[in-house]
């Protein structure tokens, strides 16, 4: 084990490169659904039980079951009503488990990033060989089913390796979700050297965090995210920022709960200067505009503080 | 979980957990058909009633001497033996809470159903009696809350659990009994072949949807009745700690979402709460029950009804 994985250096929030989004916005507004299978019976993985309650967890199977038969599609109309288009973080095998929540999503021109193949399946103990045929056997998987090959990964369950970023970025990648470092993109080194980014994702929006960690009053949630909200947008005059809401249609889209979500993306939405955006879409545009002016930025202050 | 320990695998990893044995269409398992619900005809209720009010109320009794396999049921002992702090404010819901919550069911004309422990009728048979004097429907919710339903029972060893439960509820209230709730809403695996077999019709265990669906045993289908644990008292309370007015709020909120999701759709929809007499039937709380109810009936197109009325518009 390493006290620090090396995928980042320490840059600090002051005095960065100006970003300005599209339109000379000041806040990149993205959501991302987890859309996810989990097995009733996974094989147990040595480092972390897939269920808490001994076979069969009904109560944890059946409520994510219930995100897919019920809850997707009413997050999904909801997002329509507020013009957003989803990112969704995937599992793979959902595309042959329940390909017609794909369809749905393709058709409203949805955004799909790779999720692992299940959210059963963790990443703990895979070999470099057997992790790097994960990741890209999710990637076909997308692709085959969606026509998109994913730009961006969240892990399995955020379960991750030493090299997971190496070998997604190495598979075609260019942005992850599994770093909570920041609130703007920034570089991710990576061992090949490829043009590899951190987006904000945010643990603190994601409405599993906060219902089952936090166990938060669902109003409660709609206020904090209107919170974070008004914080970012103030400071994205200073230098555009990133805002993400990651949500699970088994959490956020149970009757008692949506509510306080609509109200939040009501607020969001009625902004001007917010740019709804999607995952790649936003990496794509740091990447374009600031990815390099950001690693010149880090490379100058570096060396400022070491006296070179 | 482990934190900050070497992860236990030696890499690589089994070579099973990169196979995918039920990666296909569907579900991994054949309990049940995959379908959105927006998908599904429309099911409708009488006289163009839009949501079905669900109101079920738990009688449990909490053994002092609980054995907590394979785990203590949520609301059970957590302190040495003996825990009367627990068994004895469990006690107070048969005894105080229950005659609260009836009564604001009475004030708001909701009929609930009685989902009981079979171990309640020889010990407070004067509730039974009580309760039988009601137009309701009983419910069997296995034997006693330390009776838990799991794999680590014998298959006739659950066989008889299940026939022991429902005999003496039976007898008790002289009613047939068609549902079941499993205590902690635990099931072995087999649990659903063996209700099947004895008579029971639906269970309300799994909360994987908003409406009901048929659901594939041994025995021939039961019906999947939709009893939200999420919106449920105990879950809201005592696992999250909310206020009682945030619980009034978020069952309003439901209750709300589920109409207008209900006439959108063109059929109908239920709001089912589950609540326990030792939680909403303290002093402190019952206000925010009766406003619930009160916001939920007051609405055009509520039906407040049992289990049994909704299943027989569902269909077979």
């Amino acid at each position: 084990m390493k006290a620090d994985l090396q995928l980042y250096d320490y840059w600090p929030y002051r005095d960065r490169p100006r970003i300005v989004w599209p339109g000379g916005a000041r806040l990149a507004f993205w959501v991302a659904p987890n859309i996810e299978f989990y097995e009733l019976d996974p094989p147990t993985n040595p480092s972390r039980k897939p269920w808490p309650r001994p076979y069969p967890d009904i109560g944890g199977y059946s409520i994510r079951d219930y995100g897919n038969r019920v809850g997707h599609e009413r997050q999904m109309r909801l997002l329509a009503r507020y013009g957003i288009r989803g990112s969704v973080s995937l599992s793979a095998a959902l595309c042959e488990h329940h390909p017609e929540i794909i369809e749905a999503c393709a058709e409203l021109d949805w955004e799909f990033f790779s999720h692992g193949i299940y959210n059963t399946r963790y990443t703990y103990g895979l070999s470099e060989e057997q992790e790097r045929e994960m990741i890209l056997d999710a990637m076909d998987t997308i692709e085959k089913h969606t026509g998109q090959r994913p730009a961006g990964y969240l892990a399995p369950a955020l379960s991750h390796s030493e090299r997971t970023m190496d070998l997604f970025a190495e598979a075609g990648g260019i942005y992850t979700c599994d770093l909570f470092h920041d609130d703007q993109p920034t570089p991710v080194r990576v061992r090949g050297g490829q043009r590899f980014i951190s987006i904000p994702y945010s643990l603190e929006m994601n409405d599993t965090i906060a219902y089952v960690v936090n166990r938060m009053e669902p109003r409660a949630y709609g206020e904090m995210l209107r919170d974070n909200f008004d914080r970012l947008y103030a400071e994205g005059e200073t230098s555009g920022t990133v805002m993400c809401i990651p949500t699970h249609n088994y959490q956020v889209s149970c009757p008692h709960r949506l509510r306080a979500f609509e109200q939040a993306l009501e607020y969001i939405t009625g902004h001007d200067g917010v740019w709804v955006a999607t995952g790649r879409e936003i990496a794509n545009y740091f990447l374009e505009h600031y990815h390099d002016a950001a690693l010149e930025d880090i490379r100058r202050k570096r060396e400022a503080a070491h006296g070179i | 979980m482990a934190f900050n320990k070497e992860p236990l695998n030696k890499e690589p990893l089994d070579t099973e957990f990169l196979r995918y044995p039920h990666r296909r269409r569907g579900m991994d398992h054949s309990r049940y058909q995959w379908s959105q619900l927006h998908e599904r005809a429309p099911v409708k209720w009488p006289d163009g009633k839009r949501l079905a009010l669900w109101v079920n109320i738990c009688v449990q009794f909490f053994p002092l001497n609980q054995r907590g396999k394979p785990f203590p049921a949520p609301g059970g002992m957590t302190m040495p033996y003996p825990d009367l702090r627990h068994f004895s404010l469990r006690d107070y819901g048969n005894r105080v809470g229950i005659f609260r919550l009836l009564d604001a069911c009475d004030r708001f004309r909701v009929k609930p159903s009685f989902a009981v422990n079979a171990a309640v009728c020889a010990r407070a048979p004067a509730l039974i009696h009580a309760l039988r004097e009601r137009d309701c429907e009983f419910v069997a919710h296995g034997w006693d809350m330390d009776s838990l339903h799991h794999g680590g029972l014998a298959r006739e060893q659950e066989a008889e659990l299940i026939e022991r439960s429902l005999d003496s509820l039976r007898d008790a209230t002289g009613a047939t009994v068609r549902g079941w709730l499993s205590p902690a809403r635990n099931e072995s695996p087999r649990t659903p072949d063996l209700l099947a077999g004895q008579g029971v019709e639906w269970f309300a265990d799994w909360v994987n949807d908003d409406m009901p669906y048929r659901f594939h045993t041994e025995g021939g289908d039961l019906w999947a009745m939709p009893l939200s644990n999420e919106l449920e008292d105990r879950f809201i309370l005592m696992q999250n700690l909310h206020s009682v007015e945030s619980w009034k709020q978020q069952v309003c909120d439901a209750g709300d979402f589920l109409l207008a999701e209900a006439e959108a759709s063109g059929g109908g929809r239920i709001l089912s709460l589950n609540l326990h007499p030792w939680l909403m039937g303290q002093p402190h709380r019952i206000a925010r029950l009766e406003a619930a109810l009160g916001h939920i009936t007051a609405k055009p197109g509520v039906w407040p009804a049992l289990p049994g009325e909704i299943l027989a518009c569902c269909g077979s």
